[in-house]
């Protein structure tokens, strides 16, 4: 610490404020990631508490616990605060901290409204939660809100909802117009865009398909808002509208969503395996091509979500070989990761374990999204538990594992202190183990005819039902010991080198552990060309 | 040397790792001998479509578990050669042209090998020309309608399938019986060998209508009338569930159909055709206030009982209490009127659709003389079927 003090004493910065008002008032971008990423980590826990009900409840058949109508307000409170709780804020908080570390520029580069994206979300998720507690419970039509269920059918908590979906899209679209501005204009003086770490490259085409996509997010609630209060019937068949009109304007928005929560998740594990593997990423270039491809692709592929709609055979079989598509990219890089990890120098501590189940387990829900692709075979898999388990193993194993690898790869650069190793692989193997346990048996419930949101079963899935549930808890009591890693972590631990990683390059292992409160006042220079 | 030393290392390592593998493979072979299969994946089917997505869908499970294991055995052979722990260097390359090249064509390849067969399958199931019977399948929150389409509407035959599996058995408070949330009171009853079509449509939310042994899953949408059709090969009883979200019993509103000879469906579905006169007859006679009461706790119980609860408390706000307030004992034409024609924007059904005038007239009498409502009044079929004679 007195290293850093020393460093800057002569340059007239001050320090954090002192108190709460820091964290109200702050415009450091180190200050507005740590909020991001303690924010996304409480709504983690409350989404996994109401999994957990899910799970308990779904233990044995026979309603046990809870009533259909709550359950029901569990799976869709579950799935919009992972969602939009914990995944985005994690990422989001992710890319404050690094992004100005990674290319060499002092802070993001719209400060106040940076601040504003963050405090607007407790008001959000306030509301959002608030719900539980009204006459009518909260949302319950699941977090894909298809109308009419959720317009005409829906309990008088959707009104809450609906703004709370406007405030979360309106910081999510404030948070990546910063992203990019500050990735376009702040790059230190020599970096090209095909110089940029991969995660700040994931990040900027996060932050365009964000800035797409929120609007449609926002224009379909809108549509819901004047349904229910203003005598609109967009939705309403009984008005002259159309349900599935809903469906086609959600998945506009829902399917490049599925690739804003994973896209910087290929960033992080693109940084981590390098590190551990102490060789350059292999095939950087088709890297940053091939997540182009996808951010594209998933423009073109929303209604392989509604196969079973009734499309003509003509918009079926597009999708179909739309959504196949994407199956190309992906590959490339998964391929490009087993490539960078052969004939490398490998260790595995915890970042790195992370980032290698990501990488299996991330391929497993690809494969199994690939025979999803399969109309035919779409018609069989469609709105079962082989759903519930494909999109659970890429976000679960895909996006969360990523976002811990990362927590674990830069907490000593952000606190200054090493993690403890033991407990750090502890969690690892505990969260390998349970997040398997939990999905993978979902596949053989969904293929044996189990449908996803239902409260109760018929008897023959009741077998890895019970499994699925044991590995529910076993990953989620696990992230309690996660919390405790981390907050050790904070109060102190062997010191952290600058480099942190014998095989770590990058310009934020350049800067002192902990990193300094202000960083690059002055534009660092950069080794020679080392990405290109 | 000490390189070499750690090389052997490895290779007891490797083998170690090896005879574990062995040893979890061996384990898992004799359990899945144990475990039934059914249990684990997608059912054949009895139609040649379900045959046909069933190939399919093995095909490209094979094909990914063949591409799962190429890929992750050179991941986890390098995670147990290429370590930093057995002294191995890392190597300095960074790309190679030809080999990126190789991996993103040699996919494209496997995909249309996949489209292919995909493709063919989806122009069958797609082929909806020509049907021998038609019916039309409806959703209800939580129920299903089934009308057997006829050029002369008065051989229509309609009728509602709900959940058979009693409350008590989803509580806990009896045993679970065979068929636990897969039976239902009215099956659909089609003929063998027949082309039957199912033109699917909702009444309120969307639903879903899927019986996986035909590999038929079409939503039921408002608004929209969606095909779908089936060749039953072999008689059997066969089960389906809904599989879009509908609200609160989404998950208790399963579907059963029963395929059988073509002479045994003619005599079902005469028997039904007479039903139906004779729920006409039962109209034109004056009920006591016994008969009503009888008649309409069952009706309540099938058709009510859901959303307004056993003891007619309901779940408010969504579901009011019937019980010492509101049109039950309120005027009792306005009761009628509710229960016939629905409330716009709410979950109210129009029941007239579902129940005959007897069944409304009953349920009506019963909610008025219910749980201490004791209103004290009756209303008879005859009045009920004017109100909807005159609607019309």
């Amino acid at each position: 610490m007195s290293a850093v003090i020393e460093n800057h004493h002569d340059d007239h910065h001050h320090g954090p404020d002192k108190g709460l008002m820091r964290w109200v008032l702050t415009t450091n971008h180190k200050d507005i990631g740590t909020l991001y990423l303690w924010f996304s980590f409480a709504m983690f826990l409350t989404g996994g508490c109401m999994a957990l009900v899910i799970r308990a409840e779904l233990f044995q058949p026979g309603l046990q616990l809870v009533v259909p109508e709550f359950f029901n307000q569990m799976t869709t409170m579950h799935g919009l605060i992972m969602v939009f709780g914990a995944v985005m804020p994690a990422f989001v908080g992710l890319a404050n901290w690094l992004v100005p570390m990674m290319i060499g520029a002092p802070d993001m580069a719209l400060p106040r409204m940076n601040n504003y994206s963050f405090w607007i979300l407790p008001f959000a998720f306030s509301m959002l939660l608030s719900t539980l507690f009204m006459e009518g419970g909260a949302p319950n039509f699941g977090w894909t809100f298809y109308a009419p269920l959720s317009t005409e059918y829906a309990p008088p908590s959707v009104t809450f909802f609906i703004f709370a979906v406007h405030l979360m899209g309106i910081s999510s679209i404030m948070g990546s117009i910063n992203v990019v501005v500050t990735i376009l204009n702040l790059r230190a003086p020599g970096m090209r865009l095909m110089d940029m770490p991969l995660f700040v490259w994931t990040w900027l085409i996060t932050a365009y398909l964000l800035i797409a996509v929120m609007p449609v997010l926002a224009g379909v609630v809108t549509m819901m808002l004047m349904d229910i209060h203003f005598g609109t019937a967009f939705f309403s068949a009984g008005g002259g509208g159309d349900p599935v009109l809903f469906q086609h304007v959600f998945w506009f928005f829902g399917h490049p969503e599925v690739y804003i929560m994973i896209l910087p998740a290929f960033g992080i594990v693109s940084a981590i395996i390098p590190t551990f593997a102490r060789k350059k990423l292999f095939g950087y270039d088709s890297m940053v091509y091939a997540t182009a491809s996808i951010a594209f692709l998933s423009f073109i592929v929303w209604a392989h979500h509604m196969f079973t709609v009734g499309m003509p055979i003509a918009g079926e079989l597009y999708f179909m070989y739309a959504t196949m598509l994407i199956a190309v990219p992906t590959g490339v890089k998964v391929f490009n990761w087993a490539a960078t990890m052969w004939q490398g120098s490998m260790t595995f501590e915890t970042p790195m374990l992370f980032a290698v189940a990501f990488v299996i387990l991330f391929t497993i829900g690809g494969l199994s999204g690939l025979m999803l692709s399969i109309v035919p075979a779409d018609f069989q898999y469609h709105d079962t538990y082989f759903v519930v388990a494909h999109f659970h193993y890429v976000l679960v194993p895909g996006s969360i594992f990523s976002i811990m690898a990362a927590a674990y790869y830069w907490l000593p650069k952000w606190t200054g202190n090493m993690y403890d190793e033991t407990l750090g692989k502890t969690h690892f193997w505990l969260s390998f183990v349970g997040v398997n346990v939990t999905f993978f048996p979902q596949h053989f419930i969904g293929l044996a005819g189990m449908p996803r949101r239902y409260p109760d079963y018929a008897l023959q899935f009741a077998d890895w039902n019970m499994v699925s549930s044991v590995g529910a808890f076993i990953f989620g009591f696990s992230q309690l010991l996660f919390l405790f890693i981390v907050i050790k972590c904070i109060m102190g631990g062997k010191k952290a080198t600058d480099e942190v990683w014998d095989g770590a390059e990058g310009l934020e292992w350049t800067i002192a552990s902990p990193a300094p409160y202000h960083t690059f006042s002055t534009p660092p220079e950069l080794p020679e060309r080392s990405m290109a | 040397m000490a390189r070499k030393e750690s090389k052997v290392g490895g290779v007891q390592r490797l083998k170690a790792s090896l005879q574990w593998l062995i040893a979890v493979a061996a384990l898992s072979s004799s359990w899945q001998a144990l475990a039934d299969w059914s249990a684990l994946n997608m059912t054949r089917g009895v139609t040649a479509i379900s045959r046909e997505v069933y190939d399919l869908h093995m095909l490209i499970f094979t094909i990914c578990v063949v591409i799962g294991v190429l890929v992750f055995g050179v991941m986890i052979w390098s995670m147990l050669v290429h370590r930093k722990s057995l002294g191995h260097k890392p190597a300095t390359f960074s790309h190679s042209t030809k080999l990126e090249y190789a991996w993103t064509i040699i996919p494209i390849f496997i995909l249309i090998g996949m489209a292919v067969p995909a493709t063919s399958t989806l122009r069958d199931m797609y082929d909806a020309s020509g049907a021998d019977i038609d019916i039309e399948v409806r959703g209800y929150q939580w129920k299903w309608q089934y009308t057997y389409l006829s050029d002369d509407p008065n051989q229509e035959v309609k009728f509602i399938s709900s959940l058979l599996t009693p409350p008590d058995e989803y509580y806990n408070r009896t045993p679970k019986r065979e068929n636990y949330l897969s039976d239902v009171d009215n099956p659909l009853v089609i003929p063998i060998n027949k082309r039957v079509r199912f033109l699917i449509t909702s009444n309120d939310v969307i639903h879903s209508w899927w019986v996986p042994d035909f590999a038929v899953k079409k939503d039921a949408i408002p608004g929209f009338v969606h095909e779908a059709w089936a060749v039953v090969e072999e008689p059997g009883i066969y089960r389906g569930k809904c599989t879009e979200l509908c609200g609160k019993d989404h998950g208790f509103m399963p579907i059963v159909v029963k395929a059988v000879e073509q002479a045994e469906y003619e005599s079902w579905l005469a028997m039904k055709q007479q039903e139906a006169l004779q729920v006409y007859e039962t109209v034109g006679k004056t009920w006591t206030m016994a008969e009503l009461m009888e008649t309409g706790e069952q009706v309540y119980a099938q058709a009510c009982q859901s959303c307004h609860q056993a003891n007619g408390q309901g779940i408010p706000p969504a579901f009011p209490s019937l019980v010492g307030q509101g049109l039950a004992i309120g005027p009792i034409d306005a009761h009628i009127d509710i229960v016939v024609n629905g409330k716009a924007g709410s979950a109210m059904q129009a029941f007239a659709a579902q129940l005959n005038p007897a069944e409304i007239a009953a349920v009506v009498t019963y909610e008025r003389n219910a749980w201490g409502n004791n209103v004290g009044d009756l209303v008879q079929p005859r009045a009920v079927n004017a109100l909807i004679s005159s609607k019309e």
